[in-house]
Formats: structure tokens, sequence, C-alpha cells
């Protein structure tokens, strides 16, 4: 009976044993972080040279990670080296001296040095390039190469934004031997390397061991593509994704902000969301009309509507995180009497029919419908049409044939754009035109500010598109995953700072 | 019979043929630049123009056509716009995705139905039939992705059992990819097996009503041997017909499916494609899908003349 008793004891002390073991052993598993990390996207990039193409997907996978360029954009907005460790301009900002890293190697064991940069650099600009951002390239008049780790680059005119053109995905260095390779099997100087791609699913960077910089904590980086935001949502709560960045299905925020296993970070793109104006067609050729507008639009109602309250409104066409920036959002505060009385002194007192052109993202087709509903209170009936980015692009963008849409512009600093005599929303202002080209010629950045500043005031007293908001930059990820990028300054997933606690 | 087979490959060949002329005029109506779309809102016109010579779009129409339905006849299905590969070795890529998927779904819709149409044939009128009916109702009434969304919430959300979407390629092992491919082959299966479970019960129930079978139970063989050995086999016929129309809505059933579960297969191609304007890619696509429902249908037809006993002049 005794010995019955005591090996239930001795039974009940071993189970004990092993569950203290066990737990031990899992508390050892925990103190070891994981270093992998599997990151979300909506979108699929259709191949992975940045160099060739505008798709955002390209950038997102390949920026920092993978491919670097001279400089790079970090998390807040600077310029930080990149494949050059430093770097002079001249007093008369056209002589550009760019030092590379001594050590700097491509994936493919080839030293990365200056005839790499003289080719990448000369290869976007010249007669067959297919860089979407061939217009960055342009000031270049030649590219030198004094020894294999200096490069001079001279400018046939100053361009004040011409490093930070250079820090973009689109200027990535890349060598001559692997350049017509890059699309399916992509070789940089990066932190990372391209292991596989399964077409349709995912890309998989493994750490590069020969990468002379700062070595990432991560050991494998996998890219997910999953474009139905339940498909994203149900990904993340099956822990199958660890984090998704530029998360758009804002009704599942409040979800993963109660849940103590996620963390929800709300930052800024550089996506300014415009109601892009026809200003050359009636009647919209009236800027009564178009300050009309912007009275009619109520920014608040329709951020809760499109955003659930997670962006900012902008007053005009410049983000309110970088420097320089004017808040003009009280020039036209929400007022439809005010509204139909513009219309009414412009000639249009019972209103007047249009239509209002929607691409696919959400932001877009949810946000018309209730730019619509706004209009159509103080009169304006737009009438919605929804299409897809290959008509967008072919008859909104190139053909100019439109009344009104909407539309996120995401490419940084580009207010520029409304100076381009060609562009889609059909607006001239020698006054803008002229302060862009004192932007140009100014490397002052007090200076510069205050030209951006009367820039930005020219658009918002001209209401020459409505200025909605600030498209966000949202991140779900799993709690304990630090040095992922909380705002967006440039299209990027740099993950070569992200670990595990 | 030889003459038959002969008139059914020249109509099979004109049918491709009319196909690829058919797809390749839609597509050139469409609006939309695939090197826009590549190269997006700060392309340079000269940047467009050389982009556009790179992949052959300044040719005029007639002689892309001409080229491209020439490879076709050779067999060359063309290099794909975006992806910057050849169009076959994408194809092939997706079906190791939408094949599997597709037979696993046919296999599970076939081993759920076949049991049940059975089942509700021997129960006819009592709660047995009933139950199955039920089923079979509320299989019929609910789509697919519906389907695809409740197994989710079920299976990977809740009981952390299968992955919520994704596939990790075969290249990880089998395992991992077929357990991938578990709960979308069941969504795309439920409304199949109720459909065929069924026809298989209407088909059975029909056979038990003919002569043959009445005979052989007043010979004194039992329910079941009867159901089993007499019923059976001569109710296969039908369910047989139904079973390779359903091929074709697994194919088109698949597409959504493939969306709800992410998985990387030919419809999400063609999806995509549609979306990015890779003509080529998808004319590919459109005609290879073409030429798989022309050939199954020749298939069939000839299937049903060797079957049919009558003259081949006046049949068919």
């Amino acid at each position: 009976m005794s010995t019955a008793k005591q090996r239930v004891t001795q039974r009940v002390t071993l189970a004990a044993i092993a569950g203290l073991a066990l737990a031990a052993a899992s508390q050892a598993a925990l103190a070891q972080p994981r270093t992998d990390l599997v990151v979300g996207m909506a979108l699929e990039p259709p191949h992975l040279d940045p160099t060739a193409g505008a798709a955002g997907a390209i950038k997102e996978v390949t920026y920092a990670n993978l491919f670097e360029p001279l400089l790079r954009v970090d998390g807040d907005g600077k310029l930080v080296p990149g494949l050059a460790e430093r770097w002079t301009v001249s007093e008369d900002g056209l002589t550009y001296r760019f030092t590379l890293r001594s050590n700097a190697k491509f994936h493919d064991g080839t030293a990365a040095d200056s005839a790499d940069v003289k080719f990448t650099l000369d290869r976007a600009r010249a007669g067959d390039s297919v860089n979407a951002q061939k217009a960055y390239f342009a000031p270049i008049a030649k590219v030198e190469t004094p020894d294999p780790q200096t490069v001079v680059v001279t400018l046939s005119r100053p361009d004040g934004l011409f490093l930070f053109h250079m820090a973009s995905g689109d200027a990535a260095i890349v060598a001559p031997e692997s350049a017509p390779t890059n699309k399916q099997k992509p070789v940089g100087t990066g932190p990372f390397k391209f292991d596989r791609w399964v077409a349709g699913d995912r890309v998989v960077l493994v750490r590069n061991p020969d990468y002379d910089g700062v070595k990432p904590k991560l050991d494998r980086v996998t890219f997910r593509f999953v474009s139905d935001p339940a498909a994203q949502v149900a990904a993340l709560k099956a822990g199958d994704i660890d984090a998704f960045t530029l998360f758009s299905t804002y009704e599942a925020l409040p979800e993963f902000r109660n849940d103590p296993k996620f963390a929800v970070t709300v930052g800024s793109t550089e996506g300014e969301t415009v109601l892009s104006t026809n200003n050359a067609r009636k009647p919209f050729d009236d800027v009564r009309v178009r300050r009309a507008m912007a009275h009619a639009i109520d920014r608040k109602t329709l951020i809760e509507g499109v955003l659930y309250g997670n962006g900012a409104a902008i007053g005009s066409h410049f983000p309110p995180h970088r420097e320089g920036y004017v808040d003009l959002t009280g020039l036209y505060p929400y007022d439809p009497a005010k509204a139909k009385a513009l219309l009414a002194e412009a000639g249009y007192p019972n209103g007047f029919d249009t239509t209002l052109r929607l691409p696919p993202p959400p932001y877009a087709r949810r946000g018309g419908e209730l730019v619509a509903a706004m209009l159509a209170e103080v009169g304006i009936r737009a009438k919605i049409e929804p299409v897809e980015w290959a008509a967008w692009l072919e008859k909104t963008f190139k053909g100019k044939d439109y009344d009104l849409t909407m539309i996120a512009h995401t490419e940084p600093l580009d207010i520029d754009i409304y100076a381009r005599p060609d562009y889609y929303f059909n607006y001239r202002s020698e006054r803008f035109n002229a302060l862009n080209e004192e932007l140009n010629r100014s490397q002052d950045a007090a200076k510069r500010n205050a030209l951006y500043g009367e820039q930005q005031k020219i658009l918002a007293e001209d209401a020459v598109n409505g200025f909605l908001f600030m498209l966000p930059s949202v991140t779900v990820q799993k709690a304990g995953l630090t040095g992922m990028w909380v705002n967006r300054p440039v299209q990027a997933n740099d993950v070569t700072n992200a670990a595990w606690k | 019979m030889l003459a038959f087979l002969l008139r059914r490959l020249a109509s099979l060949i004109v049918t491709v043929w009319l196909a690829t002329i058919v797809v390749f005029t839609v597509l050139q109506l469409v609006p939309g630049d695939p090197a826009l779309l590549m190269l997006g809102v700060n392309a340079q016109p000269d940047t467009l123009a050389a982009l556009r010579s790179q992949m052959g779009l300044d040719q005029p129409i007639l002689t892309r056509y001409l080229d491209w339905a020439g490879g076709l006849a050779r067999g060359d299905l063309g290099v794909s716009l975006t992806y910057a590969r050849p169009v076959a070795e994408l194809v092939v890529e997706r079906l190791t995705v939408t094949l599997p998927l597709a037979l696993l779904s046919l296999a599970i819709s076939t081993v759920l139905a076949l049991p049940l149409g059975l089942y509700a044939a021997a129960r006819r009128g009592r709660g047995g039939d009933w139950a199955v009916l039920g089923f079979a109702q509320l299989g019929v009434s609910m789509p697919s992705f519906w389907i695809a969304i409740l197994l989710i919430l079920l299976f990977s959300l809740t009981l952390h059992w299968f992955p919520a979407g994704g596939f990790p390629g075969w290249g990880g092992g089998i395992g991992p990819a077929l357990h991938a491919l578990v709960l979308p082959a069941l969504a795309l299966a439920v409304p199949e097996a109720a459909i065929l479970a069924r026809v298989t019960r209407t088909a059975v129930l029909d056979t038990l009503g003919e002569d043959h079978v009445r005979t052989a139970r007043a010979k004194g063989v039992g329910r079941t041997a009867v159901l089993l050995r007499h019923a059976l086999p001569n109710a296969l016929i039908p369910v047989a017909t139904v079973l390779g129309l359903q091929i074709s809505f697994l194919v088109a059933g698949a597409v959504v499916v493939e969306n709800v579960f992410t998985l990387p297969g030919l419809g999400r191609l063609l999806y995509q494609a549609i979306g990015q304007r890779d003509l080529i890619v998808v004319q590919g696509v459109v005609v290879l899908l073409a030429l798989f429902v022309v050939v199954v249908s020749a298939l069939v037809d000839i299937a049903c003349a060797l079957a049919d006993p009558r003259p081949k002049g006046v049949s068919s």
C-alpha cells in the first residue's frame, strides 16, 4: 500500500520535474529571438529591377534591402550614406563628388566600384533608357571616375533635388554583368540578397554574409503578396504574416489595436490625395467654381469615412511632416452656403452635371462616393465612373480627357508637377513656375523651405485641385517586432534594422 | 469513323484559330498602354517609346498578330511583357497549383457525393434522405468564396490547423504544399459535391425502378447487393456526364478561390495579367483555355460516337 503511494508520489514528482524542464526549455526558446520575418504586401512586384519600372512594389521589396543607391533615405526622410560613404557639392551646385565604400561588393562577388556607378547613371539617361524617372538623370552632363572609389558627376544646370533623386530606388546602383537579368535575378550590393521568388506568392531574401556595412539582425525576410483585404486580416490573425505594411483595411484596425498580440503604427506616406480637377475644362477653368468645391468638401468627415480617422488633412500639395510645410487647411472651411453662393456668382445658381472618374484603390472608390455626395449637397451632380488602372492612365492621365478624378500622388517632394506644362491638371501659373526655377537654383535649406511655402500658398489660392488628405502608412505587426518604419518617406520596406525582442 | 475524326479535328483547329483572332482583337480595343502602366505617371515620352519598341508594340497590328499566331503554331507562346519570362514557363508554373487543386477537389467531391447520393437513394423519403437533400440544397446555395471564408474562420483562425492562404511551393516538400491546398480544395468541392450527390441520388432511384433491377430483386438478391452491383454501375453514366461538365466549372471556380486563398494559380495569373495589360500572357492563357474546352468537348463527342451503335454518317 505504502509502496503504491510512494510510486504515485514519485510519478508526480517526475512529472513536475519534467514540466519544469519543459517550461525551462520553452523559456530558453523564448530567450532566443526569431531571426526570420514575413512581411505582407498588397501587390506583387511585376519584376525586381527598381531601375526599370514604376510599380511601388518593386522598391518595397528591393530598396535598401537588396539594392543600394549612392545615398539612402532613412525612416525619418533624411539622406544617409548608401553605396557612397560621403559626398561633397561644389559652391555653384554643379559638381558632385561621391566617395564609395571601399569594400563594397555585389552579391555575385564582384567589386562595386566607380565604373558600376558610371554605368548605372549613363544607362538611366541613355536614349534607350527605360527608367521610370529618367527626368531625375536629365541634369547630368558627364560622369567621371578618377579612381575606383571616386565618382564625379557634373550637372549642366543646378538641381536642388539632385541628391534626393540619387537616393531613390530608380537610382539603385547595378552592375553591367547583371543589369540585363535583374528583373528575375536581382544582384545588388545591399545587406540582403535574393533567394527565390515563388511567382504569385512570395519573394524570399536572405542575409548577405559578405556585406561590408552594418549587418542586419535577420537571417531571412519573406515578402508575401496578399491582395484580398479579408485574406490580409486572416493571414495576420493566423500568424502567417508578421507585419503587414501599407495596410488599408482600416475598419479592421480597432480589432488589432485591442489585441495585445499585435501592435499598430500609423504614420504618413508621401501620398497627397487630391480631387484632381481639369483646370482647362469648363466650368473648372473658373477659380470661383474650384473654390466653391473646396468649401463643399468636409475633410473631417471624409477622413473619418475613408480612413477611419487615420490620416491628416492637407490644404495644399505638401505633406505636413516635411520642413517647409505651411498649414492652409483653414483657407476654405467647410461651408456649403458659401459654396452655393460662389457657384451662383460664377453663373451656376442651379449647379451643373459632371463626371468623377475613380481608379481602383479603396481610398479613391470609397472617398469618391463621399466627395460626390458632398458636391451634390451644393448642386454639383457628379456621375461616378469607376475605371481600372490601365484605363485611368490612358484616358485620364495621358489623354487628359476627364472632369474630376481622385488620386494619391505618392512621389516624394513632387510639388513641381504643377510647373509641368503638359501635366493632366492643365494648370498654368507664371508665378508658380518662376518659384520653381528659383528652387532649382537654390541649395540653401531655409531658402528652399520659404520657396516651397510660397508655392503651397499659390496652389491653395488657385484651388487647383481639391486638397484632401495624406494617405496614411499603417503597419500592423506582431508585438515584439522592432525596427519597422512608421512613416513612408520613400516607397520602401526597409527591414535592415528590423529585429525581434 | 476516320472521316468523323478528321472532321472533328478540322473544326477544332478552326475554333481555336477563331479564338486567337477574337482575343487578339478584343485586347487591342481595350484602352490601356502596357508601357505606360509599367513606367507610371512620371515616365517621359521618349522612355515610353523606348519601352514600347523593346516590347515590340511599335509594330503594325497585323504584323504583331502574325508574329504571335505564327509562334503559337510552332508551340511558342511568346514572352511576358511584365515578367520578362516565357509565357509557357509561367503557365506551367501556375498549373502546378491549379491542376492539383482541381484534381484534389474533384476527388473530394466524388468521395463525398457518391456515398451520400447512394445513401439518400437507399433511405428514400426517410430522415437520412432529407438530411442529404438538405446538405445538397445548402451546398448548392453557398458560393465557393463564402464557404472559403467560413473554412478560414474555423480551421485557420480558430483551430489553427491550416494556413489562411498562400502557397509555399512544391520545392518545400509535398506535405506543406498539400496542406495549403486542403481548404481551397474543400471550398471548391462542397458545391460540386452537393450537385453530384443529388444527381447520384436521382440516377440510382431511376435505375432502381428498371426491369433488370426488379428482376434481380425478385430473384432474391439482397437490398444492399442490388444497390451496389446493379443500380450503382448503371447510375454512373449520368454521374460521369455531370462530372465531366463540372471540370470546366472547377477551372472557373478556381479563379475565385485562388484569389480568396491567394494561391498562385492560373486564374490569378490571368487576373493579374489583365490588370497589367500583359497582352501576351492574356492571349496565351485564353487560347490555352479555349483549346482545353474544345478538346474536352471533342473527346466527349468521340466517346458518344463510339458508344452509339448507329451508322456514323447519320449520328453526330
